[in-house]
């Protein structure tokens, strides 16, 4: 028997089905279902990676703005990075309306609490875009919220327009950081408030300072961040038969043993069942997993290369 | 996919119950190797494993109509058993949603699901259930929606609402547990309720196991394995029941253990919920007695090995004492001391019974 995903084959398959320009800097795609079957919903706060044909093969993951219930299509809004790596470039200037792009299932790392009295949602520009789907959720849950979102005053009318279908009294934006009192919109939320933040470093680095001074509960402040999964790449030396292998950035330490042909035993993948663990025999671990203890990681004895990865340019493994 | 249903199944007295011997060669067997002891041994809940227990994202085999009238059996006398918390209403319909969709592309020609739009259409043909409904709408359907579509299915979930770097058993449906209370145990953080557990938590294997199910991602669900045994097939051996099913441990004897011990194997699978964030536990009962397990002559010895050698502290706390002697000197009888090979695949047709 073959193993395979038990829910969706992956990659998905998604087709263009729309591209929107919101702004000389911002699109707005829809990318649909390829064969019409109804895609895995998005969950609220979720990325989309998606396999653009770039030079470097690497990957480039999009908060999604359409809602969980949209199972037919996926919207993102992607702004022109200024500093692109190929990503926004590629898709704001060679996507195109009909073009097949392959992406995997959307996951979520930033959601909502569910025991939140009111939620707090400040965003700072693109930063938006995961506070959107939180939006989808919260009006059609009749939910109690307030958002906060700061744009550069020529986008104004572009974010207007981003945020008219939820337009209301608790919808604010603001035309640069001046408007905008933290520490005064905190203060006046009730007990049980949870705050969520997306949005540049100095925006965040507020939105903490607010929190200290007001003093904001830790457990309720919630700020976007992506998973770890991937880093700068390394070569890992296998001691035992002298090989190379190299760990691209976007790839795992284990993934990349296993596409040399060494096969540590490995069960979970996610660093918690202890399955993979490896004998470093020379170099610098980066550890990310959960199993080894404080002290074993201090002494640099092991790995776990399921989600482990390498402080130093070249690691050898006990393989 | 044809199966042979067995409505006439009983998992209370007088029981009736048996595998076929395809139901047997499918049985999740929990063992992989000669020894047993506590791990996280959570792996993904890929499709295609060593038996067909592993084939379909929730499972349906020969016992599901019974195994669906047992369960109302239970709620009529205890609703309780299904119990889902106020903030968990997104849970609840991500559950219909990932079910529905599942045993409809699992099981075509047994379940359909027609959408359009939010308007459902939902048809089990085991059960003659036919429902429209207005997805998101509760009192659209005729009963809660996580109850509506757990009844439907076998073994019981429980949801995890995932907050504060915790999971919180927040809701569930538990009709055949092997002697613990949803009741009890709703609202609990991970840690507590999984106290009782004897040995693991010194191991680290909860601190580990939460961590690892905090990141579980959307379309990656994972499971494992639990096992106990059970004496006669009953499903339901819960706290709030134990007068009915205590009293059963003193009845095996070295005449009859063959048929009255069963290994009851849990196919846990855990789901990350799209909309609500939250984690469906899902637990699988599988039972089978000590003489249709022997039929296959590795599991036979391997059975032997494990329960000859368990811990005194697992006997104890899986509740095994009274019995633990005559099932091991019955499981001697299967063990030629042969060799086994690593893993649970039968590798070999059944002896005969």
């Amino acid at each position: 028997m073959t193993v395979q995903a038990m829910l969706n084959p992956t990659p998905l398959k998604l087709r263009v089905r729309a591209i929107e320009t919101l702004t000389p800097s911002l699109k707005r795609l829809s990318l649909a279902s390829a064969d019409g079957k109804a895609l895995p919903p998005a969950p609220p706060g979720s990325h989309l990676t998606l396999a653009l044909p770039l030079d470097s093969g690497r990957t480039r993951s999009y908060s999604i703005v359409s809602p969980a219930d949209e199972r037919d299509a996926y919207s993102l809004i992607v702004r022109h990075a200024q500093r692109s790596r190929g990503g926004s470039a590629y898709i704001h200037h060679r996507l195109a309306v009909g073009d097949l792009v392959e992406s995997a299932v959307p996951t979520s790392q930033f959601s909502l609490h569910s025991l939140a009295r009111k939620h707090l949602l400040i965003g700072g520009g693109i930063g938006l875009t995961p506070l959107i789907s939180f939006l989808h959720e919260l009006r059609s849950r009749s939910r109690s919220f307030e958002l906060h979102q700061i744009c550069r005053p020529d986008e104004a009318d572009a974010f207007r327009h981003i945020l008219e279908p939820f337009a209301g009294p608790d919808i604010y934006l603001y035309t640069g950081r001046a408007g905008l009192d933290l520490q005064a919109i905190m203060g006046r939320q009730p007990l049980g408030s949870h705050l969520y933040a997306c949005g540049p470093e100095p925006l965040m680095a507020a939105v903490e300072a607010a929190a200290t001074n007001v003093g904001w509960p830790a457990n309720a402040l919630h700020q976007e961040s992506f998973g770890a999964s991937g880093g700068a790449p390394f070569i890992v030396r296998l001691a035992r038969s002298g090989r190379d292998v190299a760990v691209g950035e976007d790839e795992t330490l284990l993934e990349a043993l296993e596409a040399a042909g060494a096969n540590p035993p490995a069960l979970c993948r996610g660093g918690a069942c202890g399955e993979c663990i490896t004998g470093v025999v020379d170099g610098v671990p980066d550890h990310r997993d959960h199993f080894l203890s404080g002290n074993e990681k201090a002494s640099g004895r092991w790995v776990m290369p399921c989600v482990s990865r390498a402080k130093t340019d070249l690691l050898t493994l006990d393989l | 996919m044809t199966i042979a249903f067995k409505p006439n199944e009983s998992f209370r007295p007088p029981f009736a119950y048996s595998n076929s011997d395809a139901g047997i060669l499918r049985f999740p067997f929990p063992f992989p190797s000669d020894a047993y002891m506590y791990s996280v041994n959570l792996e993904p809940h890929v499709r295609g494993g060593p038996t067909e227990a592993f084939s379909a994202v929730f499972d349906v085999d020969e016992h599901y109509i019974a195994e669906c009238r047992e369960r109302d059996l239970v709620l009529r006398q205890d609703p309780k058993r299904c119990l889902v918390l106020p903030h968990m209403m997104s849970a609840q319909w991500d559950t219909v949603e990932l079910i529905m969709e599942s045993l409809a592309a699992d099981y075509p020609d047994l379940f359909s699901l027609e959408r359009d739009g939010d308007r459902w259409t939902w048809t089990n043909r085991p059960l003659q259930i036919h429902n429209q409904f207005i997805f998101g709408e509760a009192d659209t359907l005729p009963r809660p929606p996580f109850e509506y579509i757990t009844r439907q299915a076998q073994g019981d979930f429980t949801l995890q609402d995932q907050r504060d770097g915790d999971l919180f058993m927040d809701g569930g449906m538990v009709t055949t547990q092997a002697d613990w209370s949803l009741a009890f145990d709703l609202g609990m953080s991970f840690h507590e309720w999984h106290g009782p557990v004897p040995l693991a938590h010194e191991a680290g294997v909860f601190d580990r196991a939460l961590q690892y199910l905090l990141r579980l991602q959307h379309g990656k669900p994972v499971r494992r394995l639990n096992w106990t045994l059970t004496v006669n097939p009953r499903l339901d051996t819960s706290p709030e029941n134990y007068p009915n099913w205590g009293p059963d441990k003193t009845s095996v004897t070295a005449e009859n253990v063959g048929e009255k011990l069963h290994v009851r194997v849990e196919l846990q699978t855990l789901f990350r919920l799209p909309r609500s964030n939250a984690i469906l536990f899902g637990i699988r009962a599988y039972l089978a007695s000590f003489s249709e397990v022997v039929r296959v002559p590795k599991w036979g010895r391997r059975l032997h090995r494990v329960m000859r050698d368990l811990p005194p502290e697992l006997v104890a706390y899986k509740g095994f004492t009274r019995y633990y002697t005559t099932a091991v000197d019955y499981l001697s009888r299967c063990d030629d001391g042969a060799p086994t090979t690593l893993g649970i695949a039968p590798e070999s047709d059944l002896r005969e019974a």
